[in-house]
């Protein structure tokens, strides 16, 4: 049977190796690799604009291509990179720069900025978005779904609480305040309501960046060749987070699932919840109670890291291809579109500018939480990505783990993280 | 040219594409795996170089590799014997005349059909904290929470149960394909002798499904090193590495680091670990199983 499974599977790629093949033979076409990471049509959406643009552009044909999530979409442009023809446009983590740097598989946006509109279009943008597209004086990625951290509320639950249910925390100590007033316990001692909860699966560093801005640590450098995990102010983050669920007991202990989350709130096991702005259509499709959604309380400051993707353009992709690429970005980035996407998916819009249009002022007046990320962009901090990226996250995302599993204390698990990280970005500097 | 040589090409053609196939898919990188975990990662700047044998040095000193290891042992030493001893209680009650047994058949292999991907995220609700399946059931009995999959000390217990779940009607329908081929008349025998049903199973039935265990056991051995689906969907190797395997680290390691040289020197111990496994099960087993 095995072997009967891989003769038809060697069968499929050889075919679709055989499709792929004349396609990339037309020199105005424009392959582009995208994933998908919430909820929501975001394909048909895709496919409208890639139509919109060949209308306006009728030399230049766009194919785009959903490629999974990130981490899938990541795997399969590189090995396309390396097997000779990687699409000539792909959506990925902005934090995945230097890995692509160091791959040699991407180039900068700067020689295709020759006009005053093209300058004054790529000062357009966030600056909080450009922190992680530029490094080394050039822009290595334009900023496309983008996201932050942001503080969901069950109204509802507030007031049964006896709290003020328009006023959500503003600080760390009104934080673990609100969240001991919202844990419910039952008779026999077992808790029905939690206070609050941050999900710590797959990707925990990225949420405990919250929490370190708070604390007023960064996490890397700017050049990103060096960690601070050990720094006094991460531990700190980090021994508030483990106390709200080991010594408060107003958070779920161990592990909290990161898909599971938005669902945990909408079931109301959950009074205040933190995940990405990407959530934000979902939650209000979903959430059959009044919500709020809020900046992340200030510990020290306030402060969240910004998430989500950039453009990236392909190094081996010909000239004419990444003239298409970058004619493409540019018609996909005006304020009209990026207000749409906005309004569309939840992630931010990119740029001051489209918050200025009337699509978005139309949709702000009807759903005003969807100006909740905007307001928190200016203390918003580039997400943690350093050279060989995926390796010196995990060593954090497993210090948090352990720290967070009991099997670790803080300071230890940090320590312990910051002699892995040191060890692999030595070479880099 | 005579009927024989013809006969001998005519052979050789048929099994070309399948050899080629076979050649291309599986031999070949397994030679290019053990060629490149000897020489460093290939960058952009820097192309690979030999290295000899410090991939395997590295990973001796690798607590992730060893954690990876330990997780698998535990993996298969939970997932092996549970899951045939299941296989076989539930093939010797399906074969019996009962009343539904076609749909009780149906029902132990369902999960065997179901992709492992919807498998786990079915059983993410089940282990969900509060309003999960197992947490209702363990609530109405007034049981304690549990974070089954958010607690070093539960989360491998619990993928290993998933595990078992989706493998056991699988190895089932071949017991039951040998029970179905054991001639009536031992049992007939049996009966008028006057030995009882465990007596029957552990003397008659027992040892002419030996082949059949024999092939179960390489198939769930194999299988305890190449199941790592459910842990991309329900704890990516989490929490701390309490769940990571081996595949799975290789896949991290070859495909999240793009450090291919020391994915390639992990692939190679798990080939040789497997190649180790299968040498003693095919050499000492077969010579102690019974074949009709």
């Amino acid at each position: 049977m095995d072997r009967r499974e891989f003769i038809g599977g060697a069968a499929a790629l050889t075919g679709s190796l055989a499709m792929a093949k004349p396609a990339l033979a037309q020199s105005a076409e424009l392959s582009f690799f995208y994933p998908v990471a919430v909820g929501g049509p975001i394909t048909k959406l895709i496919d409208a604009y890639a139509a919109g643009f060949e209308k306006e552009n009728p030399t230049i044909k766009v194919k785009p291509i959903y490629a999974g999530t990130y981490q899938e979409t990541i795997v399969k442009a590189l090995t396309a990179h390396k097997s000779g023809t990687p699409p000539v446009l792909s959506v990925l983590l902005s934090t995945d720069m230097f890995t692509l740097i160091d791959e040699e598989a991407i180039v900068p946006f700067d020689p295709f900025i020759k006009s005053e509109d093209d300058k004054k279009w790529l000062s357009s943008f966030f600056p909080g978005f450009m922190a992680n597209s530029q490094t080394g004086g050039k822009t290595w990625g334009i900023p496309f779904q983008r996201s932050t951290v942001v503080l969901y509320w069950n109204k509802e639950l507030f007031k049964e609480a006896g709290l003020d249910p328009e006023k959500p925390p503003k600080t760390w100590a009104e934080q673990l305040e609100f969240a001991q007033k919202l844990t419910k316990r039952d008779a026999a001692g077992n808790v029905t309501q939690w206070g609050i909860q941050i999900p710590s699966s797959g990707f925990p560093y990225w949420l405990f960046q919250g929490l370190t801005t708070q604390a007023g640590a960064i996490l890397a450098n700017a050049a990103g060749d060096k960690t601070d995990y050990a720094n006094p102010g991460v531990v700190e983050a980090l021994q508030y987070w483990v106390d709200l669920s080991q010594k408060h007991k107003v958070h779920p202990p161990g592990i909290v699932e990161w898909g599971t989350t938005p669902r945990d709130f909408f079931e109301k096991k959950v009074a205040m919840m933190w995940t990405t702005t990407g959530n934000l259509t979902n939650v209000r499709t979903n959430a059959k109670f009044p919500f709020g959604v809020a900046v992340l309380p200030a510990g020290k400051k306030p402060g969240s890291p910004t998430g989500g993707g950039n453009f990236y353009l392909s190094k081996k992709a010909s000239p004419a291809e990444q003239e298409a690429a970058f004619k493409f970005v540019r018609w996909i980035t005006t304020p009209e579109r990026a207000a749409q996407w906005s309004a569309d998916t939840g992630y931010v819009a990119v740029t001051p500018a489209a918050y200025e249009t009337e699509a978005m002022k139309k949709y702000v007046a009807d759903f005003p939480q969807a100006l909740v990320a905007r307001d928190q962009l200016p203390t918003a901090v580039a997400e943690l990505s350093t050279h060989e990226n995926q390796r010196v996250t995990k060593a954090l995302n497993d210090g948090l783990q352990a720290a967070l599993t009991g099997t670790k204390q803080p300071q230890k698990a940090m320590e312990d993280a910051q002699a892995e990280a040191e060890r692999i970005l030595k070479s880099y500097r | 040219m005579n009927n024989r040589a013809t006969a001998t090409i005519h052979g050789w053609l048929l099994l070309l594409p399948a050899m080629a196939c076979l050649a291309l898919f599986t031999h070949w990188p397994a030679v290019a795996s053990f060629i490149d975990s000897f020489m460093s990662t290939p960058r952009a700047r820097r192309p690979a170089r030999f290295v000899g044998l410090d991939n395997y040095e590295q990973m001796l000193a690798d607590p992730i590799f060893w954690k990876a290891m330990a997780n698998n042992l535990w993996f298969a030493l939970g997932t092996i014997p549970t899951s045939i001893a299941l296989a076989l209680l539930m093939a010797v009650w399906v074969n019996d005349r009962i009343a539904g047994r076609t749909l009780v058949r149906m029902a132990y292999f369902t999960p065997t059909i179901l992709p492992m991907i919807a498998v786990a995220n079915i059983w993410l609700f089940f282990f969900t904290p509060q309003y999960g399946l197992l947490e209702q059931i363990v609530g109405a009995f007034g049981g304690r929470s549990t974070n089954w999959l958010g607690s070093q000390d539960t989360a491998l217990y619990a993928v290993i149960i998933v595990a078992i779940w989706k493998e056991a009607g699988f190895f089932m329908i071949f017991y039951l394909a040998a029970l179905q081929a054991i001639p009536p008349s031992l049992g007939e025998a049996a009966a008028i002798e006057g030995a009882s049903r465990w007596t029957f199973f552990r003397r008659v039935q027992f040892p002419l499904l030996m082949p059949t265990t024999l092939f179960v056991l390489i198939n769930a051995v194999i299988n305890a090193f190449r199941m790592v689906d459910h842990i991309f969907v329900m704890t990516r190797g989490g929490p701390d590495n309490a769940t990571t395997l081996l595949l799975f680290y290789i896949y991290q390691v070859g495909f999240g680091f793009w450090d291919t040289a020391y994915a390639a020197a992990l692939t190679c111990v798990l080939l040789a670990l497997l190649a180790l496994v299968a040498f003693v099960q095919y050499g000492w087993l077969e010579r102690r199983t019974h074949y009709q």
